[in-house]
């Protein structure tokens, strides 16, 4: 065990089932990390929706954080950590906090409630077909709730529907900017009025966002702060806020 | 040689309580480094004026005091987007002199202007038609005539407004830069780079834009722009992905394609979430001889030679962000830039030495020499060092400049221009 630890964190290129659990290996090894990923892509996210509140949005700094976000997804797609955030959530995932914080990302104008489903369904497309990809077999929470589906079948599905998989976060993005475009002071209180503060929330938002990327490079595992922070135990507040401190310094809000 | 930097002035006020409009927004020395030109957020104008040399105190080069004030722009209402557009000054340019008057360009978001600065010393006195105090004489009371005579008078300087160029930005403008015909120029904001002619108001050549079809897949703005100071057809835009593109605007209208990419390789080792951030540039000069260029990005300066696409020539490390600037002094062997703290580096390229130093109210006597400071990494602080940790993030140095010809500068805080000189033995 040690060994595959040490080798997934020296790698840079996943080509493999041995290199997946390495991967996994070393992703249970340096929890921190993840956390502070997570974190960070979700502190991402509300200063991309605090962009919209802004009288007049800087498009420099939300171009920055926005492939920022697009960063994180598509590493965390290519690990499948996000399914580890899933077991966190453990009986949190349902279908009403999916709802909740996908009216996050929309303009006012879309707020019908047909709109819920396909990101719920996407979601499940992207986990389920990712899973095929990587071949790891932890199931999200929510994902459970369902019927077992034919992996398979799922892969077609997801591969019939590219564009609206891809549309989601693309679309969420979209939104964004087009706000930043055409300001409509209205949507901002709407956005805001069923958002849910906690942390979690916005981590369900996120999967329920995500899309599925190219499997393209592969991404080397790094811990993205000094080598020294690698070890430390330090909590998810803490964690948080300096994060935030270095996401606000580069960005100069 | 490592130059020895002294205090000269301070300008500004001195309380801590900074008003918003007085935060000072851009900094530039005119072409004969006569002329100190600072904006700021109120949208004002602060020119100071260098005094002439005093030839019997040949330690100190002249001081500069304010010559000229002036409201270059007052905040709008964009009536159509429900916005308010700042009035704060993004950049000041000036043209060379062509005769007794100076002029100009400012900028703010939206609308660039062009000032004429103009001394009045003398005044006519003893018109015919007119009394002294402009009142019309009654013609009939007139029986003899005089010719008016130029009789001097206490030194006025007057800015005028000589040409507003507007309503061709729809994003934030960043960056003008005046052209070495001295006929035209180009402004730059996130997406697009507009030519235009001094003398025409009432239209722009577009030649960059990168705007994308579908704003959803923006992922690369504009941050800076510059044209070339010899070559009137060759300027450069810097990007917020880290890249620079020379471009020719003999090769098309549109110069989309650029002729050559500035773009170092990116280290894979040091890849992280911060990667795309960081590799922001925030500021692009060339040098005087137009040989070289300098970027700006969150942990360096970078210096480039024209002729070699694929990575820097030097590279100098310091900390910054989105938008700090950096300059070259008038021989181009030393270049300076801002940072965190009230911090400020001056890297000599000849001697490869680096120098940090501080503008503080603590050094403000004149010709009180500039100690410089060191920054440590956490935990491992010497005596008289300052902790990365401790460093205050809230006061940035984002606007320095050079004087051409001599050795001084001007650093700009969040509301005070510092202006050092180096020490005169």
């Amino acid at each position: 065990m040690d060994t595959m630890f040490v080798r997934g964190l020296k790698r840079k290129c996943f080509d493999g089932e041995e290199d997946i659990e390495g991967t996994l290996a070393g992703i249970k090894a340096v929890p921190s990390y993840n956390l502070q990923r997570q974190s960070l892509l979700d502190m991402s996210l509300v200063k991309l929706q605090l962009c919209h509140m802004l009288v007049e949005p800087n498009l420099c700094r939300s171009v920055l954080i926005a492939n920022t976000v697009r960063q994180i997804q598509e590493e965390m797609t290519q690990d499948g950590t996000w399914q580890m955030i899933n077991a966190q959530n453990t009986g949190q995932a349902s279908l009403d906090r999916l709802v909740s914080t996908d009216i996050l990302c929309r303009s006012s104008g879309d707020q019908a409630e047909g709109k819920h489903v396909p990101a719920y369904g996407t979601f499940n497309k992207d986990f389920e077909s990712d899973q095929a990809q990587d071949g790891s077999e932890t199931m999200s929470t929510a994902s459970s709730v369902q019927a077992p589906r034919n992996l398979q079948s799922n892969m077609w599905e997801e591969m019939e529907n590219p564009q609206e998989n891809k549309g989601n976060f693309q679309k969420s993005l979209d939104q964004i900017f087009e706000t930043l475009e055409n300001k409509s002071p209205n949507s901002v209180e709407d956005l805001f009025s069923e958002v849910d503060n906690s942390y979690y929330d916005l981590d369900t938002m996120l999967t329920g966002m995500m899309t599925n990327t190219k499997m393209g490079h592969c991404d080397s595992l790094e811990t993205f702060s000094s080598p020294t922070n690698t070890a430390s135990n330090s909590n998810c507040k803490s964690d948080l806020n300096d994060l935030d401190h270095i996401v606000e310094i580069l960005v100069e809000s | 040689c490592v130059l020895v930097w002294c205090f000269s002035q301070v300008k500004g006020a001195v309380d801590d309580d900074v008003a918003e409009a007085d935060i000072i927004s851009t900094v530039e020395f005119n072409h004969s480094g006569e002329l100190l030109a600072t904006g700021d957020k109120g949208g004002r104008v602060v020119i100071f004026q260098q005094e002439q040399e005093n030839k019997t105190q040949s330690h100190s080069r002249g001081e500069y005091n304010v010559y000229s004030t002036f409201q270059s722009h007052e905040p709008e209402f964009d009536y159509l987007k429900s916005l308010e557009i700042e009035e704060k000054i993004n950049k000041i340019r000036w043209l060379p002199q062509k005769n007794a008057a100076q002029f100009l360009l400012s900028t703010n978001d939206k609308t660039i202007k062009l000032w004429k600065i103009s001394e009045r010393d003398k005044r006519p006195e003893g018109y015919n038609l007119k009394e002294e105090d402009g009142r019309y004489r009654d013609p009939t009371t007139v029986t003899t005539l005089r010719v008016p005579v130029f009789r001097p008078m206490d030194l006025m300087v007057e800015a005028s407004p000589r040409r507003i160029f507007a309503n061709a930005h729809t994003y934030h403008i960043n960056s003008i830069s005046i052209n070495s015909d001295y006929e035209t120029y180009l402004s730059a904001d996130d997406l697009r780079i507009n030519l235009w002619h001094l003398e025409i108001t009432d239209r722009s050549f577009n030649i960059v834009d990168i705007k994308p079809a579908n704003m959803e897949e923006l992922t690369e703005v504009i941050t800076a722009a510059e044209f070339h100071p010899n070559s009137c057809s060759t300027f450069v835009y810097s990007s917020s992905k880290g890249t620079i593109r020379l471009c020719d605007m003999r090769a098309s209208a549109l110069c989309d394609r650029h002729s050559k990419l500035f773009e170092e390789p990116e280290d894979p080792s040091n890849r992280s979430f911060f990667s795309e951030i960081i590799s922001s540039i925030s500021d692009v000069k060339f040098s005087h001889s137009g040989r070289y260029m300098m970027t700006r990005d969150y942990l360096s300066v970078k210096i480039w030679d024209l002729n070699m696409e694929n990575r820097p020539v030097e590279t100098y490390q310091v900390l910054g962000e989105n938008h700090f600037e950096c300059c070259w002094n008038g021989s181009d062997s030393i270049v300076m830039t801002g940072s965190y703290n009230n911090f400020f580096r001056m890297f000599d390229r000849n001697s490869k030495r680096d120098i940090t130093l501080e503008a503080s109210r603590e050094n403000n006597k004149p010709r009180t020499v500039l100690k410089p400071r060191k920054v440590c990494a956490s935990g491992k602080r010497k005596k008289d060092e300052i902790s990365v940790d401790s460093l205050d993030f809230n006061k940035k140095i984002l606007h320095t400049a050079w004087h051409p010809k001599e050795n001084i500068i001007a650093v700009a805080t969040t509301n005070n221009l510092y202006i050092f000189q180096d020490k005169m033995n």
